[in-house]
């Protein structure tokens, strides 16, 4: 034994543990905050702003605001004018979106997981909030036991996932006909969707019809045929040369010129349209900065193997081309989702929009600080839970990895 | 399209699969082909020798439409490469190409990227893809890597499994460049063993090489490649052993 242990020390490089990281709280502030005689100063003149800060924050959050303004429009804030006896439609689109998170984390786990555990946790924290009425209440309850129930189906059977995955694809036209109603139900004009829905509808509509028209403008602006290419330039730079409140009022006033008068469309389309017009071109760009990243010889393989332009695209160029560019494209979409609040300027009622017309109302006076502070809270957390998604999707797909 | 031949037949009365005549190409003013003509005859194995710069890889890259040409015809297969679209997606379901730089899909499996053209254009079903696959991967050594990732393999392992890939659409003719210059020494014998057993296969192959014992042992023919042109050509013995062009033989006394 001792024989072997001698003789594999012989041929073995000697191994060195690596040195332990001190572990204890004092350690840690020793070396982290008081290496130094400068750091000790940095640490003292930053620890008393951070502390005056905190401190006239929370005073001013738990003692001296009023957030009664919150607690009386809270409706409004979130869904804006939608008439109360049809909110039930409100309610059913939210649990259909319940059914498919749940299934999707029960399939997938992962980073979908995490966003639905913390969906379940805003909810939770909107059941505890003492203002909220009980029918609110039960129709939150009623979308966590959903989760929970589409969660544990997905676990089982993962045969769910194509289905699941179609679901996703009809949901927003399932929304949108659910909400306007069609024929189906009572008309609910876009007039009266309004608040944090309006929000999120506009930006949502905007991604997604974005993302087609942005791929094939980035291809075309590599196009052969000068057509193609000319077209896609001139079209990327003409959007990108032009503020977005511009293309929001060019939409709003001059569609209806083009169109003619004879086709009706509604303000909030026109501002998806605006919206979508506007997002295109910057996914474009994106994307065609990933297009470029990836070397010859990988067009070049696909060609040699005999796959034709349309199968190289999909298959071999555009996975890696877009994976290449998702914290890019992940950047705009937050960028889109933010900057719907300029609708409020062309006279929708988004979140901010509505937020407007709350502190103008003479009965919520001086309350703007309380209502621009909801405001945030509410756009920060979503903004938050996307880039936590890009992160984790860059992850799993190894981005800067290989 | 070709009859499949007898493998029977002696070289000397088989058909032409690759008919070059007289091509010419030019990138902005640089001549790289000067009247290059060439016929590979089926199951011929042609191993393409010259100095680096010379427009090898230019040559192989025009037989199937990876490179434009200005002047002159090309036949592959009876097929006349032209700008038509189809045409040269037609040659390029025949011919198999191994590239110096493997160009592996980075984003599929081993598995993947092999069956993928045989899916997608020959409209193989997805078990019949993979079948041929595995048997491919089978026989260029590496059965046990088909669930893994490009970035996981040697550079050996992956230029056989790019050469699976090729093989995967049942080609008549493959092409190699350089297939083994990107290459640390101890992986290149791995690579150039899998191609010696093919060019026993009857499967008509193009190479270019550096690697001077391997082309004596593989070639039925070796055509010296200089400034563009073809300067000599003819069986491994007559070019090595009784050089006629003073610039073979000063291109074979520096590289031996
Ligand atoms: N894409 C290109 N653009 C311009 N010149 C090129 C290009 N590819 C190759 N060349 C030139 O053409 C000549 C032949 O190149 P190549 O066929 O790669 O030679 P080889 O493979 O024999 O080393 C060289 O002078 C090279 O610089
Ligand atoms: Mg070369």
């Amino acid at each position: 034994m001792e024989h072997n242990v001698l003789n594999s020390n012989k041929h073995e490089p000697t191994k060195v543990a690596p040195p332990r990281p001190t572990t204890s709280v004092l350690g840690w502030l020793k070396a982290n905050l008081f290496s130094s005689w400068m750091n000790t100063i940095l640490t003292i003149v930053f620890g008393t702003i951070v502390f005056v800060l905190v401190k006239n924050s929370i005073d001013w959050i738990f003692f001296k605001s009023d957030w009664y303004v919150i607690v009386a429009n809270f409706k409004l804030l979130i869904v804006g004018q939608y008439p109360n006896e049809e909110l039930w439609r409100v309610w059913i689109c939210l649990i259909l979106i319940s059914v498919l998170m749940g299934l999707s984390s029960g399939i997938w786990k992962g980073t979908m997981g995490h966003l639905t555990s913390f969906m379940m946790g805003i909810y939770i924290i909107i059941i505890c909030l003492p203002f909220i009425i009980f029918e609110t209440r039960v129709w939150l309850l009623i979308n966590i036991a959903v989760i929970v129930a589409a969660f544990l189906i997905g676990t089982k059977q993962s045969k769910f996932k194509i289905a699941t995955l179609i679901g996703w694809g009809l949901m927003l036209p399932i929304v949108i006909v659910l909400l306007s109603g069609f024929g189906v139900f009572n008309h609910v004009g876009t007039n009266l969707w309004g608040g944090f829905l309006l929000t999120l509808l506009i930006a949502v509509v905007a991604i997604i019809f974005s993302f087609p028209l942005g791929v094939l403008l980035a291809i075309g602006r590599r196009s052969k045929l000068p057509i193609i290419r000319y077209i896609s330039i001139g079209y990327i730079e003409l959007i990108r040369g032009v503020p977005l409140i511009t293309i929001l009022f060019v939409a709003q006033l001059m569609l209806p010129l083009f169109l003619g008068d004879s086709i009706e469309i509604d303000n909030v389309v026109r501002a998806m349209v605006g919206f979508t017009l506007f997002t295109a071109a910057y996914l474009a760009e994106n994307i065609r900065g990933g297009l470029q990243s990836i070397p010859r010889g990988q067009f070049e393989a696909a060609e040699a193997l005999g796959l034709n332009a349309t199968f190289k695209m999909t298959f071999i160029i555009l996975p890696q081309a877009l994976r290449a560019v998702i914290p890019a494209m992940v950047g705009l979409f937050i960028g889109i989702f933010k900057d719907t609040s300029l609708v409020a300027i062309v006279g929708l009622t988004d979140l901010l929009g509505i937020g407007k017309n709350i502190i103008s109302n003479p009965a919520f006076l001086g309350t703007q600080m309380e209502v621009f502070l909801f405001v945030a809270l509410v756009f920060l957390i979503f903004c938050n839970m996307m880039s936590y998604a890009s992160r984790r999707l860059e992850n799993s797909l190894g981005v800067g990895k290989r | 399209m070709l009859e499949n031949f007898n493998a029977e037949i002696p070289l000397e009365e088989r058909e032409d699969i690759v008919i070059c005549n007289n091509i010419n190409k030019w990138f902005g003013n640089l001549h790289v082909l000067k009247d290059v003509s060439l016929s590979v005859k089926q199951g011929e194995v042609v191993v393409i020798l010259g100095p680096s710069g010379s427009g090898k890889s230019t040559f192989i890259r025009t037989v199937n439409g990876l490179e434009e040409f200005q002047k002159g015809d090309i036949t592959v297969d009876g097929i006349p490469l032209s700008n038509d679209v189809s045409d040269i997606e037609a040659i390029r379901k025949e011919t198999g190409m191994v590239f110096q730089s493997f160009n592996l899909f980075p984003h599929m499996t081993i598995l993947k990227n092999i069956t993928l053209a045989p899916i997608w254009v020959r409209k193989w079903p997805k078990a019949k893809a993979e079948k041929n696959a595995l048997e491919l991967l089978e026989r260029v050594g590496i059965p046990e890597q088909a669930h893994k990732y490009p970035g996981q393999l040697s550079g050996g392992q992956q230029q056989r499994v790019a050469i699976a890939r090729a093989l995967a659409m049942q080609p008549k003719i493959m092409l190699f460049d350089e297939p083994t210059s990107a290459l640390d020494p101890e992986m290149i014998k791995e690579v150039l063993d899998v191609i010696k057993t093919l060019a026993g296969s009857g499967i008509t192959m193009l190479v270019v090489t550096h690697e001077m014992n391997f082309a004596r042992e593989v070639a039925d023919r070796i055509v010296l490649f200089d400034f563009g042109e073809i300067i000599e050509m003819g069986t491994p013995s007559e070019l090595f052993d009784n050089p006629k062009h003073e610039r073979t033989k000063l291109f074979l006394s520096q590289i031996l």
